[in-house]
């Protein structure tokens, strides 16, 4: 899209924030451009094109914008940069560095750097002269925040080079040039530590894409044990409101065994992003000690932000973790809540009065979520190591109906399927991740259940089954009991129902609000998973079904202070202890 | 309204609706003022010359030939102090006979606070009433609405609320108020010697709907003066919200937009969170909390108002009338306040978080018991105790007329915990139970 003149144009029309420009040049779709409003400059994005008529989304309030006002075309089209310095930063949706807005209200027209070009960075080359590299090849590295971070042949470089030099150890700000290659031609490139990439596109830096085989731990029971995501998987998590989207995700981002956190919190509250700036900087990354904030990176465009920089904020945060990604690095990537990007792309498709899909989305719903899921996955770099982007968004269903667009749409784009359920969390019963609905595809792969026969136990995956077997025939029983009434069912079934309950209240349901029981390492997990199973097999004696429930009650509550000790603590001991006390007394 | 700074007076218009007219104009800036026919209107489409207005009152009687000015500026609010005390419409002009306020110009519908200057929202307000404090508890900087039937008291809870909720100013945004309700709020505020603190911005059922639409930005421009210019704690009450997203459907209809579930805009998500994202606790110590009421029809919450309602704020309060004691309570089940973690256990005793939970779980069982009872089935002893506990819960904790601290509400809950029942039964860790059990 290399131009010799810069593309203008004058304002038209404005209906809220599209705008259409009478273009005197070429324009491309989805290239930026600027409107100039007094001394403010607007940014904007081609979304359409008519004859001479560009219609731009602005990325701001168009409030006092009159026809006429003048238009110029960038001639690129909406790019994220790229260098280190992104971990721990706040970005919005078009990665300007919240934290250098001067004021407590945002400024219309204020864009801020990304980066910091004055900190100097300790360069390790990598690369040497004479070596042949492609794009996303690694030149050398810097240590950001104790993490390598790649400085690489940039994604926009076609074909192959030649390394003429690289500079030696020492430090460098971004922008100093630390290394030169050449083309076949003899045509020499200057590299600094930063590059632009356009965030609609994915970086394809990679030799190959292989199905995902790797657990990836959250230390959330009910996903690892009875549902696993991989590294380099995808997920979604629908729910009404309330029912605990995206506590469930914080939770994640916390715990989850991942070098890299991008956090977009796409058209949600600003308090939850608060919540996160004060917690993330006080909690510890439990593999390296330190703080979470140093591995996180939080693209923040609220609910109150500008709607068209709202769909622009899960690309970015894409693209950032394909950055990553492409130094070998696992990034988890979360989004909440894609049914908002959703609806930002709605309400653009109706100001530019397109032919509605259903529930007045637009039609082509289906194919923009599938194509932003599949950036996700597992790879292999050219240099044979891998990387990962596991992706987990959440939807948010209007009137908590499953059967709407933005969540059958993505039904088809996720593999993980972790469906809250509203009466799950009326009763308290969190995460309420529902276990007879959720799902996880991943289960099925032959390299994830060898990976997890190898990993965790070699009976892990038929424990995992019979669990949710037992779970199952729980609901089956309770709906008998619910219809019969207590006394007109053999007492087998209130025990077959509360072996269920016991499942329920030991591994699916967990308090994020612990400590100790907010996160649960898979050892511990198939501790407890073998442990409560032993406990479903027993027969016990009962004379009604009163005395089932109330022995029941015990057992749980044993194994809830289980949950609640240190892993193989005295006190975790003592629990067992009473535990098997128990159980002695009424087994057959 | 002013007129000296309106540029030109153009005279024809090409196109009527219910809600809007159009017309050929120059120079004219995207939500910019208009006035049409003596009646105030806003710029909401341009296409070239075409110039499209929504006018806030109706279009009813207005001719093609009417006068129409613009006034080069957004709508705007003098704030001063001197809004202390004072009522006004919806386009911020004086409805109680006194002067003019004098002050500084803003527009309405200001920028967004950036997120990484907000502060964590982080002091309880008290209300004495139990179901809010006990089990919902609010905190500045919170949005929350009520979820009520239009039937239930959601103006009188919230105007108790308002005045106990020590806030430095109250600020009343009333859309499409009944002048009954409107004239309760001022005999209220005037009895309990509050005037001074409350500013109201109303727009009654006399008045043209799509006036409203002024309302929430009218209130919270007023509301971001005196907690960003002068440090205060202020509570902003919207009501009724519904009737606010119904202006907005009539205005999108009109413009032949094409609506979403409920005849709603496709952007009602975006509109509601625009205003209720204005609740912040500023890093200068200020700080807008946002109480609002949301009516709903025949109780039904999965519709667009207050399912997006739902997803934006910071949980909802369900009223409800208990039939066992006849009197309204605040739903335990159903109500929720997202930000009572931050308070609860750390500004208001240690034991409360368990008691919180307790009760409630104990509450759901009686209406397990209820529902077997009345299914027909045998009751147990336990299914007896609950029902009882359920009784003496409602009528001394979840009733709307309770008026408590929070320490009482708990030493209540303890009592009857040790009324009906046995510390396994309560199941609350072993040290609050040594500490607090009472028999
Ligand atoms: N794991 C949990 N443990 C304890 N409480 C929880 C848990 N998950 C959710 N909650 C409770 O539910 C409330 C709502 O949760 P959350 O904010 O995650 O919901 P959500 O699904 O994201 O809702 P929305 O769609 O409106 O954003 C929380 O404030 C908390 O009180
Ligand atoms: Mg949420």
């Amino acid at each position: 899209m290399e131009r010799k003149d810069k593309t203008t144009g004058s304002v038209t029309g404005i209906i809220a924030n599209l705008v259409i420009v009478e273009v005197n040049g070429p324009v491309a779709q989805n290239e930026i451009c600027f409107i100039t409003l007094g001394d403010e400059q607007l940014m904007a994005e081609v979304i359409k094109v008519v004859g001479k008529n560009a219609y731009v989304q602005v990325f701001e309030s168009t409030r006092g914008l009159k026809p006429g006002s003048k238009v110029e075309f960038q001639g690129h089209l909406l790019e994220v940069t790229l260098g280190p310095g992104i971990l721990s930063r706040n970005y919005d949706g078009l990665q300007n560095d919240l934290d250098k807005m001067e004021g407590i209200f945002l400024k219309r027209g204020e864009y801020t750097d990304p980066l910091n070009r004055e900190k100097l960075w300790d360069f390790k080359p990598l690369a040497k002269p004479g070596d042949r590299v492609i794009a996303g090849d690694w030149l050398g590295e810097v240590n950001e925040n104790d993490m390598p971070h790649k400085i690489m042949v940039p994604f926009k470089m076609e074909g192959s080079y030649w390394v003429k030099k690289v500079v030696p150890e020492g430090q460098y700000t971004v922008n100093d040039k630390i290394a030169v290659i050449e083309d076949e031609e003899g045509k020499e490139f200057e590299l600094d530590m930063v590059q632009k990439w356009p965030v609609k596109i994915a970086i394809k830096a990679y030799r190959e894409k292989p199905r995902p085989f790797r657990l990836l731990e959250t230390g959330v029971r009910c996903m690892d044990t009875l549902n696993p995501i991989t590294e380099g998987g995808t997920g979604f998590i629908p729910g009404p409101f309330g029912t605990g989207k995206t506590v469930l995700q914080h939770a994640i981002s916390k715990q989850a065994e991942a070098d890299i956190v991008i956090i977009s919190a796409c058209g949600e509250r600003a308090n939850e992003v608060v919540e996160i700036f004060y917690e993330f900087p006080e909690l510890d990354d439990p593999r390296t000690g330190k703080k979470l904030t140093e591995r996180t990176i939080i693209i923040a465009n609220t609910s109150n932000m500008p709607v068209a920089a709202r769909e622009a904020s899960v690309y970015t945060a894409m693209t950032i973790g394909e950055y990553y990604r492409s130094m070998g690095l696992r990034v988890l990537m979360m989004a909440d809540s894609t049914s908002r990007w959703a609806q930002a792309l709605r309400e653009m498709s109706n100001r530019l009065e397109e032919l509605p899909g259903p529930d007045a989305f637009p039609m082509d719903l289906s194919a923009i979520i599938s194509n932003f899921y599949s950036r996700a996955g597992y790879v292999y770099l050219n240099n044979g190591k891998p990387g990962s982007i596991t992706f987990i968004g959440t939807v948010s269903p209007a009137g908590g109906n499953l059967k709407e667009p933005v969540t059958e749409s993505t039904r088809k784009a996720a593999r993980c399927f972790y469906g809250l359920s509203q009466a799950r969390a009326d009763s308290k019963r969190y995460p309420a991740i529902d276990p007879i609905d959720s799902y996880s595809k991943y289960l099925e792969y032959p390299e994830v259940q060898e990976y997890l026969e190898k990993n965790v136990s070699d009976h892990w995956l038929s424990d995992v089954l019979h669990a949710k077997d037992i779970l199952y025939r729980g609901k089956e029983a309770q709906e008998q009991i619910n219809i019969l009434g207590d006394d007109g069912v053999p007492i087998s079934f209130h025990e077959r129902y509360w072996k269920s309950e016991l499942i329920d209240f030991v591994i699916l349901q967990q308090d994020a609000f612990d400590k100790i029981d907010a996160v649960t390492p898979i050892k511990r997990q198939q501790y407890m998973l073998s442990k409560v199973l032993d406990v479903t097999e027993m027969s016990f004696r009962f004379d009604n079904f009163e005395a089932v429930g109330s022995y029941f009650k015990q057992i749980i509550n044993l194994f809830k202070q289980m949950n609640y000790s240190e892993f193989g603590s005295g006190q975790f001991e003592r629990y067992e202890g009473e535990l098997q006390a128990l159980l002695k007394e009424r087994m057959n | 309204m002013e007129t000296q700074s309106f540029q030109k007076i153009y005279t024809r218009l090409t196109n009527i609706t219910k809600a809007t007219v159009t017309l050929k104009a120059d120079n004219v800036g995207y939500d910019e003022i208009a006035i049409v026919d003596g009646r105030m209107a806003q710029v909401v489409k341009i296409i070239g010359r075409d110039v499209t207005l929504q006018v806030f009152s109706g279009t009813e009687g207005i001719p093609t030939n009417a006068e129409v000015s613009f006034a080069g500026r957004p709508p705007q609010l003098k704030v001063s102090d001197e809004l202390a005390g004072r009522f006004f419409n919806a386009y911020g002009e004086p409805i109680d006979g006194g002067p003019e306020v004098n002050g500084e110009t803003r527009n309405i519908g200001s920028p967004s606070v950036n997120p990484v200057r907000r502060r964590q929202p982080s002091n309880l307000i008290a209300t004495g009433i139990a179901g809010i404090d006990l089990n919902n508890s609010l905190v500045t900087g919170q949005k929350i609405p009520f979820f009520a039937d239009p039937d239930q008291p959601y103006n009188q809870v919230m105007a108790l609320v308002a005045l106990r909720a020590k806030a430095d100013k109250i600020i009343l945004g009333g859309m499409g108020l009944s002048n009954d309700d409107y004239l309760y709020f001022k005999n209220v505020f005037d009895n309990a010697g509050a005037l001074d603190r409350i500013i109201s911005f109303v727009n009654t059922t006399d008045n043209p709907p799509v006036e409203r639409l002024l309302v929430p930005d009218m209130a919270l421009t007023a509301a971001e003066y005196f907690a960003v210019d002068k440090n205060e704690a202020v509570l902003v009450l919207l009501t009724d919200m519904t009737l606010y997203a119904d202006a907005l459907s009539i205005v999108s209809n009109r413009m032949d937009q094409i609506p979403s579930k409920d005849s709603m805009p496709g952007s009602l998500y975006s509109d509601l969170a625009r205003i209720y994202e204005k609740a912040v606790q500023f890093p200068t110590g200020g700080s807008i909390t946002i109480i609002a009421v949301t009516t709903l029809s025949g109780g039904d919450i999965t519709h667009a108002i207050p399912d997006n309602t739902g997803y934006i704020t910071e949980g909802q309060l369900f009223l409800r009338r208990d039939s066992e004691i006849g009197k309204v309570i605040v739903d335990p089940f159903r109500s929720l306040s997202r930000l009572k973690q931050l308070v609860i256990g750390k500004q208001t005793r240690e034991d409360h978080p368990q008691v919180m939970n307790a009760a409630i779980r104990l509450f759901a069982d009686s209406v397990n018991a209820r529902t077997k009872l009345e299914n027909g089935f045998d009751l147990t002893d336990y299914d007896e105790r609950t029902l009882e506990f359920a009784r003496e819960y409602s009528l001394k904790l979840l009733a709307i007329d309770v008026n408590v601290d929070t320490d009482t509400m708990l030493d209540i809950s303890w009592e009857l915990f040790g009324k009906f029942f046995s510390k396994a039964e309560v199941a609350i860790r072993e040290n609050l139970v040594q500490k607090f059990w009472k028999n």
